[in-house]
């Protein structure tokens, strides 16, 4: 009797176990499909877009500007910094495949036409190297512009919104997370495509974001 | 010295600043040093227990079953590379790590195994250390950094030493049916 009464308790853990354990389990992975914390900021904001902060940023030729100036238009960021020589030539590579689609495009509205923004997270990133690696990339500095925080503090919080972790590695050099950011038009973050999306993904991912 | 006495040493030892940053700064000993002693001092924790609250515990434990099931799936939680970044990110995420490898894995596997039988504890190796097996192969594969926090030479090497504890346990475990003469009979 003793015996199968405690049968019957353990059952019930058992099952309270993998209930309340499988529930943990799938919330925290977004139902299994976020195992890493890239795949779940991803999610998050494709889900619910966030407002970015109003950060003054300098381009490759010192002029100030913010990524609220480029409200109502489609834009892409991505964050880098000059000297990578890992993940950021990718994305450069894949900045410049979109950049140079867009130009063959005609429009007869230049406030439809993709921005692109490449921000860096290396305090010697000055103007002049910017210029540099935007000349590398056969940028014009207009569509595609290269910037950098005016004030240092700043850097933390733009990172931070946009949940772009940078780690050293210990050679002088940087780890971060990256991918292809989609602005909406209220300027709020509101997509992430993988390094390397196409003309086609981000003309979608930016249209789908619209008003 | 008794069992409950290091294993209060153990964790408050793995609770300083200087323990946590020096074991969370790297991959490899966050997941391989850090999470098995916090299950390690709940497992010595929990053997230091009055036997009056263990047998009370074994009601609702018969041959170690539920036990079992609550320490692989909160085990199983921080096998996920998000839940390390999380720990790394949350003040309340590395609280919960603290709290849960210790009380939800370690104690109960301790207060589980010896009733689970020959079969359910070869039942539990032959299933856990082929899962970190692949979870090591997964981490040397994986295209992409696994985890913001850490390097992805980092992660090659929590992969490559995950696939190694496995072997060695593995081998453990395996070689003494092999070797020598039976304990007995």
């Amino acid at each position: 009797m003793v015996r199968s009464n405690e049968w019957v308790r353990t059952g019930i853990a058992s099952l309270a176990i993998c209930v309340a354990g499988g529930a943990l389990l799938w919330r925290g992975t977004d139902g299994f499909r976020a195992l890493t914390s890239e795949a779940a900021r991803r999610r998050a904001i494709a889900e619910s877009p966030r407002a970015v902060p109003v950060v003054e940023l300098e381009d490759q030729d010192g002029l100030p500007f913010t990524l609220a100036d480029y409200r109502g238009q489609p834009v892409v960021v991505d964050f880098i910094y000059t000297g990578c020589g890992a993940v950021c030539p990718l994305l450069s590579d894949g900045f410049r495949r979109l950049d140079r689609a867009e130009q063959a495009v005609p429009r007869s509205d230049d406030r439809r036409r993709l921005q692109l923004v490449s921000v860096t997270f290396d305090s010697l990133d000055t103007p002049a190297r910017l210029r540099e690696y935007a000349s590398h990339y056969q940028a014009d500095g207009r569509s595609w512009r290269f910037a950098r925080v005016r004030n240092a503090r700043d850097l933390a919080p733009l990172l931070r919104s946009f949940g772009i972790i940078v780690i050293s590695d210990g050679r002088g050099g940087f780890q971060h997370n990256s991918a292809v950011h989609v602005l909406d038009r209220q300027g709020r973050l509101a997509r992430l495509l993988d390094v390397g999306a196409t003309p086609n993904e981000v003309a979608r991912a930016a249209a789908g974001t619209g008003q | 010295m008794s069992r409950a006495w290091v294993a209060a040493l153990l964790f408050v030892a793995l609770v300083t600043p200087v323990a946590r940053e020096a074991l969370e700064r790297v991959m490899v000993a966050h997941m391989l040093v850090q999470i098995p002693l916090l299950a390690i001092a709940g497992a010595l924790g929990a053997t230091a227990l009055p036997s009056l609250l263990k047998s009370r515990v074994a009601r609702w434990n018969r041959s170690g079953l539920s036990g079992t099931l609550l320490a692989l799936i909160a085990s199983t939680w921080w096998m996920v590379p998000r839940s390390l970044d999380w720990a790394l990110a949350s003040p309340l995420m590395e609280s919960a790590k603290f709290v849960t490898l210790p009380l939800l894995v370690g104690a109960p596997l301790a207060l589980s195994w010896s009733s689970l039988g020959t079969m359910g504890r070869g039942f539990v190796i032959a299933n856990v250390l082929p899962m970190w097996a692949v979870v090591g192969w997964a981490y040397i594969a994986a295209p992409v950094r696994v985890c913001n926090y850490y390097l992805v030479d980092q992660q090659v090497i929590t992969g490559v030493a995950l696939i190694a504890v496995s072997v060695a346990l593995g081998a453990a475990t395996a070689l003494p049916s092999f070797a020598g003469r039976p304990r007995s009979g």
